[in-house]
């Protein structure tokens, strides 16, 4: 089958690639491009491991086909840390070991920061809501939460 | 196996080349991007529309029209919808909601398309290039629908009259065991006027409950006067039997959540 051009910006970087065409933006990132922080988990819209942000809205990346996204920006856990200094919500995970296995860590970690770019700071209510699509198998999910509540509170204290 | 990916940028011409075999439409991607996924080859070829029209919301004079790529979000967000809201976001997680559009929900088979249950109660029209339905005449022969839906009309429910209910085993987010949406008119004192109840996972697509919808005329909103409305919710029902729940349990579970809707 005849090869398609895709071409966004991930993580602020230009990207152009030829994928088959069908082929989902999970796999485009992860087997062509290389960016393998978004996880397959259940290709099936249900555990959230491979979120991503496109322009700002958290989307699955198993059912997004790449083709659909021509000009988007696109934003996913690799792109966050800055010079080798962890974004807060990397850095909050570890502290709170909000990460065992590791698998669920960067689809929470977009889910998180959409909540936070948008509600700085969140109840308990709305991190679980904003958490509500992703599924982890280790935590039992409230050291998760309360890593988001303390990457909050941290941005907060350096806005204030 | 691969999907080839068509690309138009109206719904005519993308009415044309959904006729092929094998081709299906794409809107959000939750559900046919999830059956390519699991295996399902019986789609070669998937069809998407970029025209801009169809992601709109129009609000005017009690009218309201959610073009078939509105998203859930987007719904859940509207200030002017504050009444769909609870069945907006009744369907999956953040991400979904953000993917998940109106057409689509009106093809998702049960346990999903609990957005559709509440246009089911709404009396939706269902608006294709071709004409409209109204949606009870649409979701029984969807299965067979060729035309691209391009946007669904109702009018607003006035303030109380429309209630939801999405009844899941995990919180906040999870599969419908059953859903149920009412639009109820009463008279000052509370009685029932008139009454459209439509049922979500009591068979494989929405349904209405009409023997608990007549049996609601004349009555108050008590747990006495609502009793042979229940006893009637189970007339015609084939629930689905899944993971979730079987038809059984659903079948037994129903009476109780809809006194619960009801009586609040």
């Amino acid at each position: 089958m005849a090869k398609v051009p895709v071409q966004f910006t991930l993580n602020g970087s230009e990207t152009a690639e030829f994928i088959e065409s069908g082929t989902t933006l999970l796999n485009a990132l992860r087997d062509k491009i290389g960016d393998t922080s978004p996880k397959g988990g259940c290709h099936q819209g249900t555990c959230g491991a491979c979120s991503v942000i496109i322009d700002g809205e958290l989307k699955l990346s198993c059912l997004t086909l790449a083709e659909t996204c021509n000009g988007a920006d696109i934003k996913t856990t690799a792109g966050l840390a800055e010079g080798g200094v962890l974004h807060p919500l990397q850095r909050a995970f570890l502290d709170a070991f909000a990460t065992q296995c590791g698998f669920c860590t960067p689809g929470m970690i977009v889910a998180a920061k959409v909540l936070l770019d948008r509600t700085p700071n969140p109840s308990r209510e709305d991190v679980v809501e904003a958490l509500s699509g992703n599924i982890c198998r280790c935590t039992g999910y409230e050291p998760i939460i309360q890593a988001v509540l303390t990457a909050a509170r941290a941005n907060s204290q350096n806005a204030a | 196996m691969s999907l080839a990916l068509q690309t138009f940028s109206s719904v005519k011409d993308a009415n044309a080349a959904l006729q092929a075999a094998g081709t299906r439409y794409l809107g959000g991607g939750t559900l046919v991007v999830r059956a390519a996924n699991e295996g399902d080859v019986s789609t070669s070829s998937l069809v998407r529309v970029t025209d801009p029209g169809l992601s709109q919301i129009a609000v005017s004079g009690g009218n309201v029209r959610l073009g078939a790529s509105v998203t859930m979000a987007a719904i859940a967000r509207h200030p002017e919808l504050a009444a769909l809201a609870p069945a907006a976001r009744a369907v999956g997680g953040p991400a979904i909601r953000n993917m998940a559009t109106v057409g689509g929900n009106l093809f998702a088979p049960a346990p999903y398309g609990d957005f559709a249950v509440a246009l089911l109660a709404l009396d939706a029209t269902v608006i294709a290039e071709d004409g409209e339905l109204p949606i009870e005449t649409f979701l029984a022969g969807r299965d067979t629908s060729r035309a691209i839906v391009t946007a669904v009309g109702f009018s607003l429910p006035g303030p109380k009259s429309f209630r939801f209910l999405k009844v899941s085993r995990v919180k906040p987010k999870g599969v419908s065991v059953l859903s149920i949406a009412a639009l109820l008119e009463r008279t000052a004192d509370g009685a029932v006027t008139a009454a459209r109840i439509a049922l979500g996972c009591m068979a494989d697509r929405p349904i209405r409950a009409k023997a608990a919808e007549k049996a609601l005329l004349g009555r108050k909103l008590t747990p006495r006067e609502i009793a042979p409305a229940l006893a009637a919710a189970g007339q015609g029902i084939a629930p689905i039997t899944d993971p979730i729940a079987s038809a059984w349990y659903r079948t037994e579970v129903l009476p109780v959540h809809l006194g619960r809707l009801l009586s609040n």
